[in-house]
């Protein structure tokens, strides 16, 4: 090999600076598969940018998607831009150098858009900081005509209020619809000569896209909503979710970006599914991609060759809310077995339902010796898993463990959430009494036939109602209650007979109980969000980052009430903040769903009995299976 | 290229060789791994026009039809220059390497010496001996440059030199420029140095008592037909 940097193209950053600090290669672009063209010759640069660190942002499917989508257009040139980690972050600030997109190193300042993907609440600190180091004014009200169009994006935007006020545009669904007649207005605008407001106002005709600056939102005395109205006649009440109804023909990055340093999702990314079919009362993915549209198996074996001779990757996965579900999938699962194991590659699969067909497919990919069961009961007692509607029983989970067990498997690891509506002490209990249970199958297996100790590792995460789900109307608790109830757990596993085989561990409770305000927040919360950033917070979804104590300054500062957002029970008539969005799941079967769970009653999934949610209204996928 | 560390650059390679088809062998097991070696780890920072790898195939393709199968996937600044059959007995790549050639020239600014800095170069090397404290992981001890050095002269506005790289004494240019300036009486600044690797060799004399033979290891085995 010579000629190693031989033809270093330039970079935005001097060899001084990436050589002192972390990881270089996460700013230096020119990855397997980055999309080059001369951002002279288009008539639209996109800034795409995942407000994390990039080992995170390359590892998001959905922002290949797009990169692929946008880069097909030849009037377009979709770069990537990631959040500087802390430490480029200082240096930037101090030599005052502007955020810049990998594939060009230019400043993303001279963009025409900024695209944001918005995957988690606790990412908003680092949408300001992107901002700010790529010299945009951080209010979308604050930003002139040479500044570019700030649009953001996934599911997040579910709820954009608190981050309202930073964005000029918010997508609402799936970019691979409206995305075209986006740009289309844009090109148009820029030809008559429009202004910034003129196409932010059009824009919100568009299917899918809120301007937030077109609304008006005014309050009642109690802080809750009385009423949002847009502001101009041309803009509509409702902005109802973009969807693909046919995932098969859409759409798919066949040479996704190849990053030189391992990041989180370092593979092959099969999307066999969106949505799921469960209705699960906590899950918000679980309403606001309904109805469940399957890719057709075909198409994702042809996808499979594609992406791993086009990458190199040497491991594929499946991704999907549910993969269980998805009715092909033991084609599918023993085409990639059948085909690439041979080839050194490995099959990474995603938590099946377990029964003989999984069972036989985990064994033939994994080490048994070493691999383990997941379950994710959510709820620890059949009460209040009935509660939230998820249909996992106590009998199927010890009957799937004890096959595994039978069959060598010796770790089990097991999900819960703890705070869920009606939980009662016997309820929390029951996460230690069911991993116990779980333990005593394991050691019913004669002792020469098992396979040592059984490890059993019971992880809860603290509930968080989001909207559009059953429990939008829920309180949410409070730190100091999570952390008695984890409490609670912890000491009652230790009385158990077997508490040496289970180990329990809890989430932090402050960054759930922040997560809360701001998945339920309205646009007053955006003030708390600009000055806990101000204060010095970013990377609030890493633990070494997080600051609890100046997002409490922040909220004393702003005077707003954490509680007001988190602990307080919604009345079935209050206004939501993200009421104006139209996710096809009406209202009413939401109400529907909130009330059949305090009655304890479960509702079946889509494909045994249709309960009428509304998402038929797109007419396709599940509600129309068997019907055509 | 210079910012991806040893271990990247090894998995751009795994990566590379899927793209291109190579036939590589792969241990057994459930996570098998390509066979596959890299001469000599390149540090961060560092550009180079000679690296070598090898690796055991199952079969091959000709030397050119390999080359062009990997070039096609190559990214901009990495290519391969040349597919040898290595013979059946030949050590691995790392446990061969005896002498490394380097070019160094100084980052704009940091040339603290100042014009005629190459003839103070070649003054500093022409001393009889040039102990430098060497750090390891057992503790300090004194090396003597000047037996490690076989070969320095000016070129351009640069100096090309061939050192030792063998396991015990893998002589960094960054190590003889600090000595340099430390003989000046300064302290060689950070990121001072733009140190291009320009090849590696072995050495095929028989015993240690003849000279060094240096040869490339892009001249050790044979091109496939």
């Amino acid at each position: 090999m010579k000629g190693m940097g031989a033809l270093m193209s330039k970079l935005a950053l001097k060899d001084e600076i990436l050589l002192k600090i972390e990881k270089p290669a996460r700013y230096i672009g020119n990855e397997v598969n980055m999309v080059v063209k001369n951002p002279r010759e288009v008539d639209v640069r996109f800034a795409m940018c995942f407000p994390d660190v990039y080992e995170i942002g390359m590892s998001h499917l959905g922002m290949q998607i797009l990169y692929d989508m946008f880069n097909q257009w030849e009037d377009v040139y979709c770069e990537r831009v990631y959040s500087p980690w802390l430490d480029l972050d200082r240096i930037m600030r101090e030599e005052h150098i502007p955020l810049f997109a990998l594939e060009s190193q230019e400043p993303v300042k001279d963009f025409d858009f900024l695209g944001i993907t918005i995957q988690y609440e606790m990412c908003y600190t680092n949408i300001l900081q992107v901002l700010e180091l790529s010299e945009i004014s951080i209010y979308a009200k604050d930003r002139t005509e040479d500044m570019p169009i700030v649009i953001g994006g996934g599911p997040c935007v579910y709820n954009p209020e608190p981050i309202a006020d930073f964005f000029d545009l918010f997508y609402i669904g799936e970019g691979e619809t409206q995305y075209r007649t986006l740009i289309d207005l844009y090109k148009e605008c820029k030809k008559n000569g429009d202004n910034r407001q003129d196409f932010i106002r059009k824009a919100a005709s568009i299917p899918g896209i809120y301007a937030p600056s077109c609304y008006e939102i005014t309050y009642k005395e109690d802080g809750t909503i009385a009423a949002m109205t847009p502001k101009y006649e041309d803009v509509p009440e409702k902005v109802k979710k973009e969807l693909v109804m046919d995932v098969s023909s859409t759409c798919y990055p066949r040479k996704p970006l190849v990053p030189f340093i391992k990041v989180t999702q370092d593979r092959v990314v099969l999307e066999i599914q969106r949505g799921c079919i469960r209705g699960c009362r906590f899950c918000q993915a679980g309403m606001i991609y309904r109805p469940v549209r399957e890719r057709d198996v075909n198409v994702l074996k042809e996808y499979a060759n594609d992406m791993l001779k086009n990458t190199g990757h040497e491991e594929i996965s499946l991704s999907s809310l549910s993969s269980s579900d998805y009715s092909q999938l033991p084609e599918l699962v023993n085409y990639l077995i059948d085909e690439f194991r041979k080839k050194g590659v490995n099959i990474s699969l995603p938590s099946l339902r377990i029964d003989a067909f999984s069972l036989d497919v985990m064994s033939k990919v994994q080490d048994v010796k070493k691999s383990s069961l997941t379950f994710a009961p959510e709820a620890g007692s059949q009460r209040l898993r009935d509660v939230i509607n998820k249909g996992l029983t106590e009998e199927v989970i010890l009957h799937g463990a004890g096959q595994a067990f039978e069959a060598g498997w010796n770790k089990v690891k097991l999900y819960f959430m703890l705070g869920l509506p009606t939980e009662t002490e016997e309820d929390m209990k029951g996460i230690a009494y069911l991993s116990e249970k779980i333990a005593e199958r394991y050691y019913e297996i004669p002792k020469d036939k098992r396979n040592g100790k059984c490890q059993i590792t019971a992880s809860s995460s603290f509930f968080v109602p989001k909207p559009f789900t059953p429990f939008q109307w829920a309180s949410m608790n409070t730190k100091e209650e999570f952390i008695e109830k984890a409490r609670l757990v912890k000491h009652t596993v230790m009385e158990q007979l077997n508490q040496k085989s289970i180990k329990y561990n809890y989430h932090e409770a402050d960054v759930t109980v922040l997560e809360g305000v701001l998945a339920r927040g309205d646009r007053k919360v955006s003030s708390v969000i600009y000055a806990a950033y101000k204060k010095g917070c970013l990377y609030d979804s890493w633990s070494e980052a997080f600051h609890n104590e100046l997002w409490m300054e922040a909220f004393a500062d702003c005077g707003i009430d954490l509680l007001f957002y988190t602990k307080r029970e919604r009345s079935i008539d209050e206004i939501f903040p993200w009421d104006f969005i139209d996710t096809g799941v009406s209202k009413s079967f939401l109400l529907r769903e909130w009330t059949k769970a305090q009655k304890e009653e479960i509702t079946p999934n889509c494909r045994t009995a249709c309960q009428g949610c509304g998402a038929a209204v797109f007419g396709g996928g599940v509600c129309f299976e068997d019907k055509n | 290229m210079i910012f991806i560390g040893h271990l990247d650059v090894m998995r751009y390679f795994q990566k590379a060789i899927r793209r291109a088809d190579i036939d590589i062998a792969y241990s057994t097991g459930f996570s098998p791994h390509q066979i596959m070696s890299f001469a000599s780890p390149l540090g961060v920072g560092l550009y180079s026009k000679g690296e070598y790898m090898d690796i055991e195939v199952n079969s091959t393709p000709s030397s050119a039809q390999a080359v062009d199968m990997l070039n096609a996937v190559m990214v901009d600044g990495i290519s391969v220059e040349s597919y040898k059959l290595l013979p059946e007995k030949a050590e691995n790549a790392m446990a061969s390497i005896a002498a490394a050639d380097y070019y160094v020239t100084f980052r704009d600014g940091k040339n603290l010496v100042g014009d005629g800095w190459q003839d103070k170069f070649l003054a500093f090397y022409n001393q009889a001996t040039i102990p430098v404290l060497k750090k390891t992981k057992k503790g300090e001890r004194t090396v003597d440059l000047k037996q490690l050095i076989y070969e320095t002269s000016p070129d351009g506005d640069g100096m090309y030199l061939r050192v030792c790289a063998d396991s015990g004494n893998n002589i960094k240019p960054i190590q003889i420029f600090e000595a340099f300036f430390a003989s000046l009486g300064l302290e060689l600044p950070e990121f001072a140095l733009l140190v291009t690797r320009l090849d590696l060799f072995t050495d095929t004399r028989e015993s240690e008592a003849e000279p060094h033979q240096f040869v490339s290891l892009n001249d050790i085995g044979t091109i496939i037909e």
